[in-house]
């Protein structure tokens, strides 16, 4: 487990979280109970709870109480891209939205291709205290595409999975004998799947809207190929594949289809594919906030989407939180960088799902937290007894502006910029400290 | 002031009432222009800038001569679409010229939804030249205005763009000003160069050439650029000339004997155009360029307040 160190408020030994509404999937626990957390473990939780009058309380009526969130992918962009964010900032942004852990994209300069890269963000992780983070390691040296990476060293290091992300393997070759190696590790592969020859020049979905504003299209095909490509190359190695991103509706037939016939295949889905479309690109009047890749893709997807999320097709919501600054991303579309912040709006803006009825509040829960634990195999997901004590706090009804002044992330990109927001955590807890509670600044 | 809009960025949120502002005044700029004493003072102390990050010579001498005859002052800004991390960005720039107090900035860029990026940060009104192949809408105009001016309204005529729609930003400001004018447009091209959901244009689709010109009351034909050329969009000028450029033989046969022949320049001639069709009766490719000084003169006119002191 990612060691968590001195960050947060609180130094108290045990917390009573009382009156809150628990929702623990992996525990098939839905209802009114108090969680006691002790050492650093959840040590009980039930509906009535002795508890000693000067124990810390917190007192969660009206609210949710879940594991805390585990995200699967998001960008931290240290070392190298310090003015974007730092380990620090994005652990800190993390606990804000409900994020126990997150794991660190290896695309940061250098690339996370060795125990030095991969021991740095460990140290500054803990050096930060918030949330855990676990490393993900580069599938190839560089990230070229070229060689494998080191994977044994990787995981000795801390990795816990193994990415290009940004890049896509553009080898077949190369693809098979990643996903043959890291089995040696037991280390699962998650990728960013585009085939670049088909997306060329393009720098938004190709649809009735990439023709109207003018802008050259990625087909959604893009993606479809080299999933189906993953695919077989899973069946040839059985290796471990896990689709980052995953954006279309094709993608999600491949996989529903391999999982089937029994693929050890997981999927991640995130905020922004699940509620915004290409047409959001057009109302927003080209603004580089809805520019990202996968690029926001057609309403059919999105549908397509959240039906795999609700049916357990998808397993995880995961933010691919990519800050960038103002010199990134205020600048013509065609010239911007891809990516958003995800990590301070992931879950109000999901919660808009269930809302709508498109998703059940146990759904949402699962995919924030025992989904993405059983995906990487990571610990926590679970309030169950003697799990880490890795909180969320949620006010479900707690509305909300977006003022990119307050986020905790050093970079302001964001498509839900000044929009009101409904469902916000209130507290976190990682490791029985509290690291997050609204309304209190640490900086 | 266009009807509501104080910038010209395209002509798709272009009511039909404020393309015909533009046209109808369009025809009193062009009398101007063929005065002998060639300037009026409408705009003097007014000052256009042209801000061309593409190289362009017709568009921007157009709106340089459109300026000079109304009076106003024209400074000619070249620049160069440098990366973001070398040299100044686009907001940087606008923010510098606006600096300067211009009435009017006309901007072209490679980037789609570049004029607007810019028409967010200045004060002054913006003009679209071309941005990306998101519009043309000068060029849109000039091209409803010689059509209407040869064929009268045009409610009910069929005009056929052919070539490179994917890329080309005259088709989208073609299509959206012959639409609001009542004109059908047919669209033709190698199917690698028809973008998708065009037909949500409320554009008709083809392949064959022979069917898109038959019966129209006019064809524009669009330049093939060279860079298009093994991109791998077709497979060379060669073929494509013989299956959608208009050959003398073609014009001749296909279309109708009044119909006109349009071209945006500039002309590849032979590819997209023989020479006899380019120079023969039907073209009317000389009218579209002083038309297009005609149409611009009105925009500056309207866009840099000198209606409203007109008025005062």
């Amino acid at each position: 487990m990612a060691p968590v160190a001195r960050g947060g408020f609180d130094m108290a030994d045990e917390i009573f979280i009382e009156g809150g509404r628990v929702i623990d999937p992996a525990a098939g626990v839905d209802g009114p109970r108090t969680v006691v957390l002790r050492d650093g473990v959840v040590v009980e939780v039930a509906e009535r709870v002795e508890r000693p009058r000067e124990a810390r309380t917190i007192d969660a009526r009206g609210r949710w109480v879940t594991p805390g969130f585990i995200d699967l992918h998001a960008h931290l962009r240290e070392p190298g891209q310090e003015y974007k964010e730092t380990v620090a900032s994005g652990a800190r942004a993390a606990v804000a939205g409900g994020f126990s852990a997150v794991c660190a994209m290896p695309n940061t300069r250098p690339v996370n291709d060795s125990a030095a890269v991969t021991e740095l963000v460990l140290a500054r992780a803990a050096a930060a205290g918030f949330a855990r983070v676990y490393p993900v390691g580069a599938i190839s040296r560089g990230s070229a595409g070229q060689e494998l990476a080191e994977y044994g060293e990787l995981k000795q290091a801390g990795c816990v999975a193994l990415s290009d992300d940004g890049k896509p393997v553009a080898s077949a070759a190369l693809m098979r004998r990643a996903l043959e190696y890291a089995r040696a590790f037991a280390l699962p592969l998650t990728v960013h799947e585009e085939d670049l020859a088909l997306v060329g020049k393009g720098v938004m979905h190709e649809g009735a809207v990439s023709t109207r504003l003018g802008l050259l299209g990625i087909p959604g095909q893009a993606e479809d190929v080299m999933v189906l490509r993953d695919l077989a190359l899973a069946e040839l190695t059985g290796g471990r594949l896990h689709i980052a991103h995953l954006s279309t509706a094709g993608a999600v037939r491949a996989v529903r289809e391999a999982r089937a016939r029994g693929l050890p295949v997981t999927a991640e889905v995130t905020p922004h594919h699940l509620t915004l479309c290409d047409e959001d690109v057009a109302a927003s009047g080209y603004s580089t906030d809805y520019k990202m890749s996968p690029p926001l893709r057609s309403r059919a997807d999105v549908e397509a989407c959240r039906a795999a999320l609700a049916d357990g097709t998808i397993d995880a919501i995961a933010t691919d939180h990519a800050p960038h600054s103002a010199v990134e991303k205020d600048v013509e579309f065609d010239a911007a960088a891809n990516g958003i912040l995800g990590l301070e709006t992931a879950f109000p803006v999901c919660l808009g799902l269930v809302r709508e009825g498109r998703l059940t509040e146990r759904r949402l829960v699962e995919a924030l937290t025992a989904g993405p634990a059983r995906v990487f195999g990571l610990p926590g997901g679970t309030l169950a007894r003697g799990a880490p004590a890795d909180v969320a706090i949620l006010d479900p009804a707690a509305e909300w502006v977006v003022d990119v002044a307050r986020l905790f992330s050093k970079s302001r990109n964001t498509p839900w910029k000044g929009k009101r927001l409904t469902g916000r955590c209130t507290h976190t807890i990682v490791a029985g400290r509290i690291v997050h509670e609204e309304g209190r600044t640490d900086r | 002031m266009i009807g509501r809009h104080k910038h010209c960025l395209g002509l798709a949120d272009y009511a039909r009432s404020e393309i015909e502002e533009v046209l109808d005044l369009a025809v009193s700029m062009k009398e101007v222009l063929r005065r002998p004493i060639k300037k009026v003072p409408s705009l003097r102390g007014k000052s256009v800038v042209n801000l061309f990050f593409e190289a362009s010579t017709r568009t921007r001498s157009s709106f340089e001569v459109a300026a000079k005859v109304l009076s106003a002052d024209a400074l000619n800004w070249a620049a160069s679409t440098s990366s973001v991390t070398k040299g100044e960005t686009l907001i940087d720039t606008a923010k510098n010229l606006e600096a300067m107090r211009p009435d009017v900035l006309v901007i072209r860029h490679s980037a789609g939804g570049a004029p607007g990026l810019v028409a967010d940060h200045v004060r002054c009104a913006v003009i679209s030249a071309g941005d990306g192949a998101h519009e043309h809408p000068s060029q849109g105009l000039l091209d409803c205005f010689t059509l209407r001016e040869k064929l009268g309204p045009l409610d009910g005529r069929t005009v056929t763009i052919v070539g490179d729609i994917t890329h080309s930003r005259v088709a989208r400001s073609d299509l959206y000003g012959l639409a609001r004018l009542g004109a059908k447009v047919r669209l033709c091209g190698p199917p690698t160069m028809i973008p998708p959901g065009i037909e949500s244009f409320g554009a008709s689709v083809g392949f064959d050439l022979r069917q898109a010109v038959e019966g129209a009351d006019a064809v524009i034909m669009l330049r093939i650029q060279h860079e298009r050329i093994g991109d791998p969009l077709i497979p060379g000028t060669r073929e494509y000339s013989r299956f959608w450029g208009l050959s003398a033989r073609k014009a001749a046969e296909w279309l109708t004997p009044e119909c006109l022949v349009m071209h945006p320049g500039p002309i590849n001639r032979g590819v997209e155009l023989e020479p006899e069709v380019a120079d023969g009766a039907r073209s009317v490719i000389l009218d579209q360029v002083e038309n297009g000084v005609a149409v611009r003169m009105a925009l500056l006119y309207l866009l840099a307040g000198g209606h409203e002191e007109a008025r005062a």
